[in-house]
């Protein structure tokens, strides 16, 4: 979008607990086509980010390569920013993280990004569960180059050069429920309402947290028998649920009929509210999401909201036993077992 | 026929079945020479295999402390049916056969300049213990070991001693062992003539030296230097050096109180991911590393392309095996310089580090480290399978406690409160190398994108050429930088001795030194220089400027690192004969000798040779 941003901000711009404005959330400005979707993913992040006083400082924000992977500009402009290679997001948080796990990493991928070409790390960090937020921007199709199909497109669905997807499609979240990921969601860039409390969700959730996100690309694949298209996905989505997150300090305030509404409280105490649940669903039941997605499936619908969520889960550092602090703050005293050790070591060896 | 007559001088081999137990016997005989004082350098020959394949093992004794393989076997003991043919056909004219008489041994196995030693091994087994074959098997070892301690008259309580550290923790079996060892001295006791003319004497020749592999030198290294997070993809001739930083850090890096690890070991899904991670952890302020091997470096090529551009520190310990492709990945080389130097895409140049023994494999370590994170670019340890997975005759490895880890231009919090701008890629101190800022440390200030394609001084993403044919040439002005803080090269000789120069590196260098002595004693006086790093400093260049002739040896096919020698300091090709061992076999002095004596004699009719020993 080639336009001047106004630097001009309302006076009296609300101010998060950290008395930070939303603007203080944002990043450079995109050079992504007017009307993208992954605009309207990057908005969501900053609007969960600022509701939820994230110290943006504390975030490390990744990505691969590709459209979506441009992204972590537009978006938290004092946090470091890390744009790896193609399809490698994965491992470099991976690296990061270990560093130092009292950051929040934030990973950003595409449909080209995880589906194809980073396959193989996506489907092992979802076995590692890295504590991390991991967003792919899913429109069906390679942007940069100029609208091929990707691996996330039906089969069938029409490109914009008229033709049909030969190929049965990769459903991200089909996958990841599969593989056990511990927090699985879906959702559109065009329903906010249901994206940025399924973010903050994610950011309070400890381990991998995958959000695949329907983001429609307006120059590529927004044609007449795309079904990655806004006409369509607003036509065919299901919602199982309105979410809430209930940070941890504050006071539960909705009110919604009983039976109707699930509180799934989280390792960082702060509390998931489900509303309008679809029936014979559990959220922290496996099987019944995946059973619940395969009939979706089979009826034409794109399934969204949070679909499962494993409120036990231990991530990365929780299993190989890593220390509290982060290794990157550890210094000599902590490290070099000294000279006296490795005099012993020599005679190991005589 | 001719006895063989030397004293400590030799070189044995065995000849077992992979996946037998011989290793641990066979590492008590190499132990028990190195405890006798002498130089001694065994060499595994393994297949790529877990069980029955053959499997060689060879070790060389030296009185003059060569360490370099030597051609050609002295004393061949046979425990493998399936090699038979070809291990009688390699020992020297006057050397010895041992073998396992219980059976006859094949007539056409039977050669009239070679020495017979039958050994009833099996039999003895089956007379004197009454357990399973597999014991039989393992004791069968321990059976041929007391038969080289008579005949090449080891001392039996060292040999005794290394038994009873074996077994430490399985007591019951030392008994049996020692009857073993018994039974093969005193076989050889009753029926020949013992010890033989090459035998082995006491000496003090190693002083505090240590026998040790170079991976796991590599692994301590790491530890010492601080690394926190490894990640690594399984292959071999590497997978020891995780292996052993492991063993080490689960001992030294625990936290007393909590029992938790003040490290992190991840194995990857692939080396894509290893490097990926060990940029990440990096990038975030921790020491972290792989290693790999030919394989996996290919793999590598695309991370540590954006590493070199995105500067990024890491650090790579590629342990080379014989390629191309798969190659033979249990026979050394040193093949991976090319792809190692010139590693990925674009225009690339990556620092490298040759060790050429164990402490050297420590020591570069450690100071990879140190040197990664003051350039901010990798630095990859090139070792080799011979270096890496064999035990070789060391000096101990040594730490300065006042030593402290350079963790090269990182911006604190405090030091962003005082800058007025902090831009990640100028270069503020005119060496090339910019400042960094570790992410989390300071709210408002020192952060920044970063990313693997073109960017300004400020790091915001451009596309103009400006910006980035400045950065490309800071990257080359850091690369100059690089020159003096890498290791010197290590020259041989106070002063020129005349205009023939030899360089070499890593594991040729056993068998280079020893190659200078041959030539200087065939009047062919050689000035040497070993090549421990990339970038060359300007000390490689004067060496090769002062030389008339200078022959690079080294361990591939393409005389790679001749091949950059000419490339990165404009040398005439003329001036640099290749000298080459490309076999998978680690390079011996006389291959060394005799292609440099062919050169000399083919030059001008023998001119060359006699300008040589003339100079």
């Amino acid at each position: 979008m080639s336009f001047i941003r106004p630097a001009f901000r309302h006076p009296e711009s609300p101010k998060n607990d950290l008395g930070y404005t939303r603007q203080y959330y944002e990043g450079a400005l995109s050079t992504l086509c007017a009307g993208c979707g992954h605009d309207s993913i990057s908005g969501a992040i900053i609007q969960a980010c600022f509701e939820m006083n994230i110290e943006p400082h504390q975030v490390a924000k990744l990505s691969g390569i590709g459209c979506s992977s441009k992204t972590p500009a537009y978006y938290l402009g004092n946090s470091h920013g890390f744009n790896s290679v193609h399809g490698r997001m994965p491992s470099v948080t991976t690296g990061a993280s270990l560093a130092n796990r009292k950051l929040l990493y934030l990973g950003v991928s595409g449909d080209g990004d995880t589906a194809s070409i980073g396959m193989g790390q996506f489907v092992h960090i979802i076995r590692r569960n890295l504590n991390m937020v991991y967003i792919v921007m899913n429109n069906g199709c390679y942007g940069l180059t100029k609208g091929q199909d990707s691996a996330t497109a039906d089969f069938g669905s029409v490109n914009k050069s008229g033709s049909a997807n030969l190929f049965q499609t990769i459903d991200l979240v089909g996958l990841a429920l599969e593989l056990g990921a511990t927090f699985v969601g879906r959702s559109f860039s065009g329903d906010k309402g249901q994206l940025v409390p399924m973010i903050k969700a994610a950011m309070s959730h400890n381990g991998f947290a995958f959000i695949d996100v329907i983001s429609p690309c307006v120059t590529f694949n927004n044609n007449a028998g795309s079904t990655k298209s806004y006409d369509y996905v607003r036509a065919h989505m299901e919602a199982t649920s309105a979410i809430d997150l209930v940070p941890e300090k504050q006071e539960i305030t909705t009110n919604y009929e009983e039976g109707t509404t699930k509180r799934i409280e989280l390792h960082d105490h702060s509390v998931i509210e489900l509303h309008k649940l679809a029936e014979g669903w559990d959220p922290t039941d496996r099987h019944s999401a995946v059973e619940r997605l395969q009939s979706s499936r089979n009826k034409g619908e794109i399934l969204t909201g949070l679909l499962f969520v494993d409120t036990h889960s231990k991530d990365l550092h929780d299993l190989i036993e890593t220390v509290p602090q982060p290794l990157n703050s550890l210094k000599e005293q902590d490290l070099c077992p000294g000279s006296g050790v490795l005099e012993g070591i020599n005679g190991e060896f005589r | 026929m001719q006895q063989l007559t030397a004293i400590n001088d030799l070189v044995i081999r065995f000849a077992n079945v992979n996946g037998t137990g011989s290793a641990s016997a066979n590492n008590m005989f190499a132990k028990s020479i190195f405890r006798m004082g002498l130089p001694v350098t065994p060499k595994n020959i393994f297949p790529s295999n877990i069980q029955g394949l053959p499997t060689w093992y060879e070790v060389r004794v030296s009185e003059h402390g060569y360490l370099g393989r030597r051609a050609g076997v002295d004393i061949m003991v046979s425990v493998n049916p399936q090699s038979m043919k070809k291990d009688v056909d390699s020992v020297r004219p006057s050397g010895y056969f041992m073998y396992d008489n219980t059976r006859e041994i094949d007539k056409s196995l039977l050669r009239d300049d070679i020495h017979y030693i039958g050994v009833p091994m099996i039999e003895l087994c089956r007379q004197h213990f009454t357990t399973d074959t597999r014991s039989h098997q393992l004791l069968k070892n321990m059976i041929y070991v007391g038969a080289l301690v008579a005949l090449l008259d080891i001392e039996v309580e060292v040999v005794k001693g290394l038994v009873a550290a074996q077994f430490r923790k399985k007591e019951k079996l030392i008994p049996p062992n020692y009857q073993a060892l018994e039974l093969g001295i005193q076989y050889i006791k009753d029926h020949y003539t013992w010890p033989l003319g090459l035998r082995l004497e006491r000496r003090d020749l190693i002083g505090d030296s240590i026998l040790i592999d170079g991976n796991t030198a590599c692994g301590l290294g790491a530890i010492y230097a601080g690394a926190t997070v490894a990640a690594w993809y399984p292959i071999t001739p590497s997978t020891s050096v995780v292996n052993a930083f492991e063993k080490y850090v689960k001992r030294l890096r625990k936290d007393e109180e909590t029992g938790k690890n003040k490290y992190a070991i991840v194995q990857a899904e692939d080396e894509l991911a290893a490097i990926g991670m060990v940029i990440g952890a990096n990038w975030n302020g921790a020491r972290a590393f792989t290693s790999t091997s030919g394989p996996g470096l290919s793999l590598m090529s695309e991370f540590l392309g954006l590493a070199y551009f995105a500067e990024i520190p890491l650090v790579l310990i590629d342990v080379q095996r014989t390629g191309p492709s798969t190659g033979m990945p249990t026979r050394t080389q040193q093949s991976d310089l090319t792809s190692a130097f010139y590693a990925s895409h674009g225009d690339t140049k990556q620092v490298l580090l040759f060790p050429a023994t164990p402490k050297e494999c420590f020591d570069f370590t450690a100071d990879a480290f140190d040197l990664t994170e003051r350039l901010q670019t990798p630095v990859l340890v090139m070792t080799d399978l011979d270096l890496g997975m064999n035990d070789h005759l060391s000096p101990p490895f040594q730490w300065d406690d006042q030593r402290r880890y350079d963790r090269g231009k990182v911006h604190s919090a405090d030091d962003l409160e005082k800058l007025q701008q902090f831009g990640r890629y100028q270069d503020v101190d005119g060496d090339g190398i910019p400042y960094r800022t570790i992410p989390g440390t300071h709210p408002t200030k020192g952060s920044y994108f970063t990313r693997g394609s073109s960017r300004d001084e400020m790091a915001r993403y451009t596309e103009d050429s400006e910006p980035y044919v400045r950065n490309m040439d800071r990257l080359l002005k850091k690369w100059n930088t690089a020159k003096d803080l890498v290791p010197a090269p290590e020259f041989y000789q106070e002063k020129d001795k005349g205009n023939q120069g030899m360089i070499f590196f890593g594991t040729s260098t056993y068998a280079a030194l020893e190659a200078m002595e041959q030539l200087e004693a065939a009047g062919v006086p050689m000035d040497a220089m070993r090549i421990r790093a990339t970038p060359f400093s300007h000390a490689v260049r004067d060496f090769i400027g002062r030389h008339k002739t200078v022959y690079v040896v080294e361990q591939n096919r393409d005389a790679q690192m001749r091949s950059i020698l000419i490339n990165e300091l404009d040398i005439d090709p003329f001036k640099l004969v290749p000298v080459l061992n490309y076999d998978g076999m680690p390079i011996t002095a006389e291959a060394i000798t005799k292609q440099i004596s062919r050169t000399l004699h083919n030059a001008s009719n023998g001119h060359a040779l006699a300008e040589a020993q003339h100079s």
